[in-house]
């Protein structure tokens, strides 16, 4: 019966939705790199499909594979390129990192909660910042290949 | 931290705009917000503006509190963006304007009160206690066995006070319902480590399911949130680690704890008073092994 | 089958992609760089190169194995972001699609790759 008077008086649950896979709020470093690592996945996966396609049009000989390279080598392409090299080196190094943590490696043990306590989420940390660092120097080697070496 | 009182000094009394959800479900469809100005003195919580509030200025204010000490759970709110126990959060520590929501994820009771009614569900679905096979579930004979190395395996995990802080916190959970969320999925590892537990078996199963524990992408939200320090994102990651290491048979495997049987012929030292006689007739069981 | 099976997967399929990705951007997509380090790879991209290196079976294996690894994991992502929008209800109708379009990839690329060595 109480439960019955409950039910009735309840709002509907205020759920962030999907406005929360864009927008971190106020929560920390890890939270927002959850939302990066998922827009680079999905953008990764939409490109595979693109390149199995594009891959393909080699059977239709050098001709339409010529012509498809060239259009490859037009400023809009080069910057969409980099912007994948950008995402994929992102996901794969923050992959890397969360392949480990979420097997329960680099969080540290258990420990009691007393106070200055410090959470996994921060004994963590350091390996967030290497990953950054390791993602900001691979990009920029990428940026320097692909806009000043590109021949 | 970027969050500094404001004004000069620490003492003196300021004022400050407490910005709060009001939702009356019987005559609102959705909530609105009001501006209380609340006289803050040094040490004053959130929960006690809106104390002061209900006092002095509203009496139509709705919101849940209980011990007003951190250990109830009961004042969950989200405070100035963060979702937080109102009484563990000083409000001068939050600037001048600061605002009150319910917690997000749950149905809105009243004002800034959350129906808790999702969380309890997942909890008591994961069988949160500890199961031992056979006779010693339902008649136990003695006490378990268990070292502190054992202990601090879960202590951690078993401070949780069920605020509900983290589910509100979980960027899954803001999508999908069906995800059991951090607080149970903590406390399935909370007891699947428990040296005295043989349910890991069920309690494990129940959430190896597509909408279960894979669908945690430690965001870390939830550690970052919990005002108890359970740190629900790490039981989850080793919670993944155990399940990973029963799949690919890998994982070290002992038997639950033994248990202990008390010491009949122990001696009473003479330097320890007697037991006072038995105030039901016959006593329990636990008196008549007394020596 | 246990949803661990399929997570446990995707993990390994991410830890195998972790070599070969590596491998396959270095060389196609930082050519320049590859010079500069002193191996000269030439144009990669060329009709005659892709051909070339299409007829190797070493390159072939290599190819099918990265296809799998990286259809499996992307989609299996994809799907788990899609799952945390469905209710369970929905879930075996979307775990089909996720599927059927993974096999669809996978044979359509396995098909290039498979002919391009056969000449
Ligand atoms: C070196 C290569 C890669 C590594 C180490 C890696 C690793 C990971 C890891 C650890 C996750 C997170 C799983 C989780 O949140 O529980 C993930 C998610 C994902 N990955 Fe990858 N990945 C790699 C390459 C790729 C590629 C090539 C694609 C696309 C074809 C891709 C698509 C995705 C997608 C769609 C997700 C789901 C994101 C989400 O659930 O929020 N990944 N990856
Ligand atoms: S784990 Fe922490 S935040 Fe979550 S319910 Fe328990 S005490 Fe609250
Ligand atoms: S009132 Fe009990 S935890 Fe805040």
């Amino acid at each position: 019966m109480a439960e019955a008077a409950r039910r009735v008086q309840s709002g509907p649950p205020k759920r962030i939705g999907v406005r929360g896979w864009v927008y971190a709020g106020r929560y920390g470093l890890d939270r927002y790199l959850y939302i990066l690592q998922r827009a680079s996945g999905l953008g990764l996966i939409l490109y595979l499909f693109l390149h199995i396609y594009e891959t393909g049009i080699r059977l239709r000989g050098e001709a339409a594979w010529s012509a498809t390279m060239a259009l490859f080598r037009t400023p809009v392409f080069v910057v969409f390129e980099f912007i994948l090299f950008a995402g994929f080196v992102f996901h794969a190094l923050n992959g890397l990192r969360l392949i480990f943590a979420e097997l329960g490696w680099l969080l540290g043990p258990p420990t009691r909660p007393v106070y200055p306590y410090r959470t996994s989420i921060r004994r963590h940390r350091p390996w967030v910042y290497a990953l950054m660092v390791l993602t900001g120097l691979f990009v920029a080697l990428a940026a320097w290949d692909i806009f000043v070496l590109l021949d | 931290m970027a969050e500094r009182a404001h004004g000069a000094v620490e003492t003196g009394i300021v004022t400050v705009t407490v910005r709060v959800s009001r939702f009356h479900p019987e005559t609102d469809r959705s909530s609105g917000q009001q501006d209380y100005l609340v006289p803050a003195g040094p040490g004053m919580t959130v929960l006690d503006a809106l104390v002061y509030i209900k006092e002095h200025l509203d009496g139509s204010l709705a919101y849940r509190s209980s011990c007003r000490m951190g250990i109830c759970g009961s004042c969950g709110m989200f405070i100035s963006g963060l979702p937080r126990l109102a009484c563990q959060t000083q409000i001068r520590a939050l600037g001048p304007v600061v605002t009150v929501e319910p917690l997000p994820n749950y149905p809105v009771v009243r004002d800034v009160v959350p129906d808790l009614e999702p969380m309890v569900t997942h909890h008591t679905a994961v069988r949160p206690f500890i199961v031992r096979g056979g006779e010693e579930q339902e008649y136990p004979t003695a006490e378990y066995l268990q070292t502190p190395v054992e202990l601090d395996a879960y202590l951690q995990f078993a401070y949780c006070i069920k605020c509900g802080i983290c589910l509100s916190a979980c960027p899954t959970l803001a999508t999908d319902p069906a995800f059991a969320g951090p607080q149970a999925l903590a406390q399935v590892y909370r007891y699947s480590a428990d040296s005295r537990d043989d349910g890991r078996r069920a309690r494990l199963g129940a959430v190896d399911i597509a909408h279960g524990i894979w669908r945690c992408h430690l965001a870390g939200a939830c550690t970052e949130a919990c005002p108890k320090g359970v740190d629900p994102a790490l039981a989850i990651q080793l919670l993944k680690r155990l399940i990973v290491a029963d799949v690919l048979g890998i994982g070290r495997r002992r038997g639950p704890a033994p248990v202990a049987p008390p010491d009949m012929q122990a001696q009473r030292r003479p330097d320890i008073p007697a037991a006072p006689p038995a105030t039901v007739p016959g006593g329990s069981g636990a008196q008549k092994n007394q020596p | 089958m246990r949803e661990s099976r399929w997570w446990i997967l995707s993990l390994s399929a991410a830890a195998l992609m972790v070599v070969l990705l590596t491998l396959h951007m270095g060389l196609m997509h930082l050519s320049g760089l590859m010079k500069v380090l002193g191996v000269d790879p030439g144009d990669v991209r060329s009709f005659a190169a892709v051909m070339e290196r299409g007829r190797s079976l070493a390159q072939m294996v290599f190819y099918l194995l990265f296809l799998g690894a990286a259809l499996y994991h992307g989609l299996y992502g994809l799907r788990s972001v899609l799952l945390e929008v469905t209710p369970p209800r929905g879930q075996g109708v979307l775990s089909g699609l996720v599927l059927a379009a993974g096999l669809l990839a996978f044979a359509y690329g396995a098909y290039v790759t498979v002919r391009t060595f056969t000449g």
